[in-house]
């Protein structure tokens, strides 16, 4: 298993050097995507990746974190810190009780599920007055602080608050692959019936990873909630924004820690990129790239950008 | 001697096929028990009945003087009884070595402890040359072994083996009835389904023979040898005159 320090080193060297180099507010909003992406995918890995549970529902928990911690704040002033809080416990609870269930799925019956149940939450939400229906809810704009967790000035603190969440998904990957649940996450992946007859109960390590991926998702749709300050169904809960999620993880790597790191790299910026050319509408052309892009990785590089390194390691002449 | 595993009346369908028709035996504690049949006689279905895998239809199982039926496979494991399969199932993308940690993490919590342990049971089936391969790359027999590495990391009180020598050469044969052997010394109780003689005669205790679903011998592999009915069953009647 590879040894964390060089990594993490190298990480942290460079999200510091990026708004140095890239100072305009433009650049510093693809850093932030990066970065959100980034943990997003590797919160979608531990479930999607170690477990090998594809999810393309995964912005379910997004929606539920974004509207938990702005119900909260709109209704009753509830700190948008403590209102992720909650909403990152409603997503892990949303997902145990959607696991049981759809768990014992196989393959690709779990994966069109998880897309049925992110379209019924999709269309749920746009339809509940109660909050904000099709109209969407905009935040109430507080004061610049870390404790309104709004930033008018400058987006370098969202930059900031980014690299904590990217943090705080990479560390708990990190603690996963070296425990005994990363081990028995891989053991599902690779047989499910063979992980049984050595005394791993399925089931329960599915639940686990699940509800980690579920709940750190939903911080990142808080993130998201007090970056835009405006939310809807239709930006926090649609199918692309959960394919978005999971290729994150795919084109990066799926099953290693910095994959979705290199996955975020390459697509956010062609996100962008499609946006600029095809317009705000531009929905469907990104879904049809997001496809091409799965296509193309499942025929060409399983492990995904992650596995072309491995590959090149292999080549070159092994140190002594 | 009392029975560590005891099988009684266990019966199972698939529509209209009756794999395994009113079974019963024990395997006493320590032994090395010889299952024997044809192909399609139901061997596999009763291990799947057995350790959890399938629901019998009728029937009991009971391990340590514990009635077990029901029981998922994973609760059996952790109650120390363990099967291989017929058709080999590693975790192929992860190392030898990863493979028998997650075996070893049963009865280890920390992975540091599950890794010695991998290694040690490694190095007992001749695989720790071998730890840092991926499963996918060994050989069939390497596969194999890797198999019965794994679940013996979980240190189990009784082993089911099905098939786990078919396929080997004379070599690894002789090889995996020696670390058998060695097994039982250590305490295991064996079950070994396998549909050549030439292996389990020596190597048995008592052989049990299933033949349409049905339990039609239960005795020692001498007197098993001699039984008409058996050589009928498993060699066809042209066999008789011969024995
Ligand atoms: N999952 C299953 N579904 C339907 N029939 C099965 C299944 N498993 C086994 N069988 C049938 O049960 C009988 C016993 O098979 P099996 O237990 O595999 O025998 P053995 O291991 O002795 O070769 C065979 O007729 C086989 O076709
Ligand atoms: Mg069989």
């Amino acid at each position: 298993m590879p040894r964390p320090g060089l990594p993490v080193i190298a990480l942290v060297a460079a999200a510091l050097v990026y708004p140095l180099v890239f100072g305009s507010p433009a650049a510093i909003n693809v850093g932030v995507l990066i970065l959100l992406f980034a943990a997003l995918g590797t919160a979608w890995n531990l479930l999607g990746g170690y477990a090998g549970q594809i999810s393309f529902g995964h912005a379910v928990f997004f929606g539920i974190g974004a509207y938990t911690s702005t119900v909260l704040l709109k209704e009753a002033g509830l700190s948008p810190w403590l209102g992720m809080l909650a909403g990152a416990a409603l997503a892990a609870l949303a997902a145990v009780l959607l696991g049981v269930p759809t768990f014992r799925l196989a393959g690709h019956y779990f994966a069109i599920a998880t897309i049925v149940i992110g379209e019924i939450a999709h269309t749920v939400v746009r339809n509940l007055d109660a909050i904000g229906g099709a109209r969407g809810l905009f935040l109430p704009i507080l004061p610049t602080s870390l404790v309104n967790y709004q930033f008018h000035n400058s987006r370098l603190p969202y930059y900031g608050i980014a690299f904590g969440l990217y943090a705080l998904a990479l560390a708990a990957t990190l603690m996963v692959e070296r425990r005994r649940i990363g081990y028995y996450l891989r053991a599902i992946r690779e047989d499910p019936t063979a992980s049984r007859s050595v005394g791993v109960s399925v089931l329960q390590y599915k639940l686990a990873a699940a509800a980690l991926s579920a709940a750190l998702t939903a911080i990142c749709g808080t993130f998201y909630a007090q970056y835009v300050l405006f939310i809807d169904s239709d930006s926090v809960f649609p199918l692309s924004l959960s394919i978005l999620i999971a290729l994150t993880a795919i084109l990066g790597g799926a099953g290693r820690a910095y994959g979705p790191l290199l996955g975020a790299g390459v697509l956010v910026p062609l996100s962008e990129i499609t946006r600029i050319a095809f317009g705000g509408t531009g929905r469907g052309a990104d879904l049809v790239i997001y496809g091409a892009l799965i296509v193309l990785i499942s025929v060409a590089q399983p492990g995904g950008i992650a596995a072309l390194g491995d590959a090149l390691r292999r080549r070159l002449p092994q140190p002594a | 001697m009392t029975a560590l595993l005891e099988i009684e009346g266990l019966t199972k369908h698939f529509g209209g096929v009756l794999a395994n028709d009113n079974v019963s035996f024990g395997v006493a504690e320590g032994e090395i028990l010889g299952l024997l049949g044809p192909n399609g006689a139901g061997k596999t279905t009763l291990f799947n009945c057995i350790t959890g895998f399938l629901p019998p239809d009728r029937g009991r199982v009971r391990f340590a003087g514990v009635d077990v039926t029901g029981r998922s496979a994973s609760r059996l494991a952790r109650d120390g009884l363990v099967r291989t399969f017929q058709i080999v199932r590693v975790f192929p993308d992860l190392s030898a070595l990863e493979n028998v940690v997650i075996g070893a993490l049963l009865r280890h919590g920390r992975v540091s402890a599950a890794r010695r342990r991998a290694l040690e049971v490694l190095e007992d089936v001749g695989l720790a040359a071998r730890s840092n391969v991926r499963a996918r790359d060994l050989t069939t027999a390497e596969r194999k072994r890797l198999e019965v590495a794994r679940a013996l990391a979980t240190d189990p009180r009784a082993l089911l083996l099905d098939e786990a020598m078919s396929g080997l050469n004379p070599r690894e044969v002789a090889e995996a009835v020696a670390l058998v052997r060695r097994l039982r010394e250590g305490g295991v109780t064996i079950v070994l389904v396998e549909h050549v003689l030439e292996v389990v005669m020596p190597l048995a205790d008592r052989v049990v023979v299933l033949q349409e679903g049905r339990a039609i011998a239960d005795a020692t592999p001498a007197a098993v040898s001699r039984d008409p009915a058996v050589i009928e069953a498993y060699l066809g009647p042209q066999f008789i005159e011969r024995a």
